[in-house]
């Protein structure tokens, strides 16, 4: 079951940039890349922890602001050499509001 | 009428209605009597050729679709110049301004749309017009006709940009205002739009791009000039609004049928009531509008299918846009925008001036945008209509159904489309002509150029481009030596890029990777932040600083730490404080429970442990006590170390605090490849390490010693002499100068002592000491730049810009519940 929740206008995360959701279980980042695309991960890179949301966007990836890591943002999947994966959370917009699913984030803690 | 025809009554003689009429006497000749109403006093006309009308490339008369002849060979009645005032749906007629009502059996209304005037102030002036019909057309042509007068169109879409070229066209002085980033938003990328504007510029059309409209000036009731947010204002004597249209839905509200944002209609276009129809772009279909003519002609299919009892569904297909402006050949269809799971290909071709993107998903492709070639874009709609899967062609897809092999993008159509006025070298001023010209008469070499042309022969930056234009002009017989590109997305490196923004005055990042043919959308983390930086630093007023190209630090004004918490630094000026500030930091320690308190090197304190959500507001206390930001996160002047001088010390020589607080203060707020780090000492003994930094003073009895390029860091340097000068200003306007030609000519994240080790020392001194007019022109160009560049980050940031350090949401209750 899906539980769209709105969080916002579009307009509110600058194109190829990214804002915080706060939730009970930890932040998630929701981008919005150059095309309007929308995607949310757990703001944490599976390296050092690094704020995924405070990284450079660019096409469909972003590159932690630590140590440089870069991820997809649709997989949630390490790039180049590194290993690692990113959860993922379904976003879309709307209307040019975006929608998050309240349901998926909310089950986080069993994945 | 005989007594077997049944009477259709049309409202509105548009290209919709006009080719329902023609399907449905196609089907059934003699079915229907027609009585057709239109306020314009003329009958149908192809109104999307207006345009051509505009621009003096046809007459009215041959846009004419529906002639009197035509008319009366149908026996329609036609009522033009005649308003229909009232739809009465129980009594089944309408009324036209004579009120006497019209009987119907079946009613088809095709009012259209009206443009949207944005209320500003002043809309209502003489000479201020919409882009509609042919009296708007004809006003146009008018004011047009008076030599020398200028027009302002509101609206960077299809049809601002169609009036635009059709004013110049006809000779005025046209500029355009849209308040959006990039022209036609809505059909193009970024990449698309920066070539439509750059071929609209091309024919002296003046695009002004994320301009927002806030008056309309007039004077005697006729209007004078547009005001915009910025204070700017366009003069113009005739202001085109053309920034969208609206459903006309007054009378069909009136008349009580189901209207949202257009008159609400089925599949078979059937309005609430069963006996009214509607068709255009006065309808609301399953939610959507219309403005194309496409999905008309599809409506017009349905609407006489319906009338003539058959069977007919229509479907909102998708639409391709192609722009009527001779010479700019720009096809946009599908969705290539928003939404997930999507997959680019990206062709560019700078030479040519070609852009393609292929927009994918589920190996179908789903939308496309090109500029330049749009040869085989029916080919592309054929396959978005389709949704044909692509995966067997998806190498080779952008190049074609023709494609016979294809051609690898070439990393030197960028030097090869340069034009032979631009300047390959700097230094020597050596143009690309000169340098062809040189090798045509057998210098095959780089040496052979560099010694007939000088070319790459002072800071020798160039010598890639000079090697690409080599490899150019000979071909194969010419080997071009590696050179390190900046990144994946490009062929260039740092050096060549640079050279290129300047000679090709290349001025927004999507002039760069479509000019220099970036392999990517949109550049990457290693990229982006150089680009963002060398433009910002060649064009300080054009360009506009992207703070999504920067790194976090630069875009957030403070230095992120390893637990994702920040650094608050306030700039002390030459290391000097009082004791109001220091209460301040100390104040502001408590309030946002910094755990650590730091001094750092450069002499001032360092606050760590902030949390981004408080950087606003600490950095609204510190700006109350008059502290503004340090810049310890930036590529850009730091701090400048000082000892006490001679005030206090009974060795020192000079005021050499006096003069750091100086030059902080002339230097602050500049953005540089790398982070700039000066110190002054009062006195040989060199009490501020002035030895070690990327300029350092250092006092003597006789004046002040500069020395450059010294390093405290990976690499330990002691610096340079530069130069020794008798006066305190000289120390200063040599140190902005040094500053400036680092900033013009380094490459991103070069030291100072990086790049002189490339450059060589003797040519630095030459430009900032031995010839005084450059080193002049460097202080210039610095000012300028430092009129945009230096402002408070914090202050700005915590006025304007504090919700966005916020989170969007906060879904912490929710989630618990």
């Amino acid at each position: 079951m899906t539980n769209w929740i709105d969080i916002g206008a579009l307009e509110d995360i600058p194109a190829r940039g990214a804002r915080v959701v706060r939730t009970a279980l930890g932040c998630v980042a929701v981008f919005r890349t150059g095309s309007d695309e929308v995607f949310a991960l757990e703001d944490r890179c599976p390296h050092k922890g690094g704020p995924l949301s405070e990284g450079i966007v660019h096409g469909q990836s972003v590159t932690c602001p630590l140590h440089n890591w870069v991820f997809s943002l649709e997989t949630g999947l390490a790039q180049g050499a590194d290993q690692g994966q990113v959860p993922t959370f379904p976003a879309r917009v709307e209307a040019g509001r975006i929608l998050l699913d309240a349901t998926r984030l909310a089950e986080r803690s069993a994945a | 009428m005989s007594q077997s025809q049944k009477h259709l009554v049309v409202i509105g003689a548009g290209m919709a209605s006009g080719r329902a009429l023609e399907h449905l006497f196609e089907a059934e000749p003699d079915a229907w009597k027609v009585t057709l109403f239109n306020a314009e006093p003329r009958g149908n006309y192809n109104r999307i050729m207006l345009s051509p009308v505009l621009s003096g490339e046809k007459t009215y008369e041959e846009i004419v679709t529906h002639d009197d002849a035509w008319y009366a060979d149908h026996g329609v009645t036609c009522r033009f110049g005649e308003k229909v005032t009232a739809i009465d749906t129980a009594a089944k007629t309408v009324s036209g301004e004579d009120g006497v009502p019209v009987a119907y059996d079946k009613l088809l209304v095709a009012t259209g749309s009206a443009p949207f005037i944005i209320p500003l102030p002043g809309h209502d002036l003489d000479g201020v017009i919409a882009y509609r019909d042919l009296e708007d057309t004809n006003a146009m042509i008018d004011a047009a006709g008076t030599p020398g007068a200028r027009a302002v169109v509101i609206g960077g879409g299809l049809l601002g940009l169609e009036a635009a070229a059709g004013l110049r066209m006809r000779g005025m002085q046209v500029t355009v205002v849209h308040l959006m980033g990039h022209l036609m938003e809505r059909q193009l990328d970024e990449a698309a739009g920066y070539l439509l504007r750059k071929a609209l510029v091309d024919r002296g059309i003046e695009v002004r791009c994320s301009a927002n409209s806030r008056e309309i000036l007039g004077q005697d009731g006729r209007v004078r000039a547009l005001l915009l947010d910025d204070g700017t204002e366009l003069p113009c004597d005739l202001l085109v609004m053309a920034v969208g249209i609206r459903p006309n839905t007054g009378l069909a509200k009136e008349a009580g049928l189901a209207v949202g944002r257009g008159i609400h209609v089925d599949d078979q276009m059937i309005t609430s009531d069963p006996d009214v129809l509607a068709i255009g772009e006065c309808v609301e279909h399953d939610g959507a509008l219309f403005g194309l003519v496409a999905p008309l002609y599809d409506q017009a299919k349905v609407v006489a299918k319906t009338l003539a009892g058959d069977p007919a569904q229509f479907v909102n297909k998708e639409v391709s846009t192609k722009l009527k402006v001779t010479g700019c050949d720009l096809f946009s269809a599908g969705d290539f925008a928003a939404g997930e799971d999507r997959e680019d290909i990206v062709f560019r071709d700078p030479a040519r001036g070609v852009y393609k993107r292929l927009v994918l998903k589920d190996n179908r492709l789903i939308g496309a945008v090109m500029y330049g070639d749009t040869a085989d874009s029916s080919w592309f709609f054929g396959l978005i209509k389709d949704a044909e899967d692509v995966s067997e062609m998806r190498e080779t897809l952008i190049f074609g159904p023709a494609f016979q092999g294809g051609t690898p993008l070439d990393p030197m159509a960028a030097v090869a489309a340069l034009p032979d006025d631009a300047e390959i070298c700097g230094c020597n001023g050596v143009s690309k002509g000169d340098i062809v010209a040189a090798i045509t008469n057998g210098a095959t070499d780089l040496a052979a150029v560099r010694s007939t042309t000088k070319a790459s022969g002072s800071c020798g930056t160039c010598t890639g481009l000079v090697e690409q234009v080599l490899g150019v002009t000979l071909g194969d017989e010419f080997v071009i030596p590696a050179a390190q590109s900046i990144c994946g997305c490009t062929e260039h490196s740092h050096e060549d890029v640079r050279r290129l923004i300047k000679s090709q005055e290349l001025k927004s990042q999507a002039a760069v990777w479509q000019e220099l043919g970036w392999k990517t959308k949109d550049g990457c983390h290693t990229c982006r932040p150089a680009i963002n930086y060398y433009l910002l630093a060649d064009w300080p007023l054009e360009y506009q600083d992207d703070p999504q190209s920067r790194f976090i630090n630069e875009r957030k004004h403070a230095n992120i730490q390893k637990d994702g918490t920040f650094s608050v630094v306030p700039r002390m000026f030459g290391g000097m404080t009082t004791s109001d500030e220091l209460r301040a930091i100390a104040d502001a320690a408590d309030k946002y429970n910094v755990p650590t308190i730091h001094v750092t090197g450069g002499q001032r304190i360092d606050l760590l442990g902030v949390r981004g959500e408080d950087l606003p507001a600490i950095w609204a206390d510190l700006n109350k006590a008059g502290m503004v930001s340090g810049h310890a996160y930036s590529k850009g002047l730091r701090t400048v170390k000082t000892c006490v001088g001679k005030d206090h010390c009974r060795f020192g020589t000079q005021d050499s605090s006096g003069l750091g607080i100086k030059l902080e203060k002339k230097l602050w707020g500049a953005w540089s490849p790398h982070k700039f780090k000066l110190a002054v000492s009062g006195c040989p003994r060199n009490c501020a390490e002035a030895t070690c930094k990327d300029l350092g003073v250092v006092c003597v009895d006789s004046g002040y010693q500069i020395g450059v390029g010294g390093a405290a860091g990976m690499d330990v340097r002691q610096t340079d002499a530069l130069a020794q000068v008798p006066t305190e200003q000289e120390a200063i306007d040599i140190t902005v100068a040094f500053y400036q030609l680092y900033r013009e000519h380094a490459k991103y994240l070069d030291r100072p002592y990086k790049w002189i080790a490339k450059v060589g020392l003797d040519w630095v001194r030459e430009r900032v000491i031995d010839n005084l007019e450059n080193r002049k022109a460097l202080i210039e160009r610095f000012e300028l730049s430092q009129t945009i560049y230096q402002k408070d980050p914090w202050a700005e940031h915590a006025r304007e810009r504090a919700e966005s350090y916020q989170p969007i949401a906060d879904l912490s209750l929710q989630a618990a519940e």
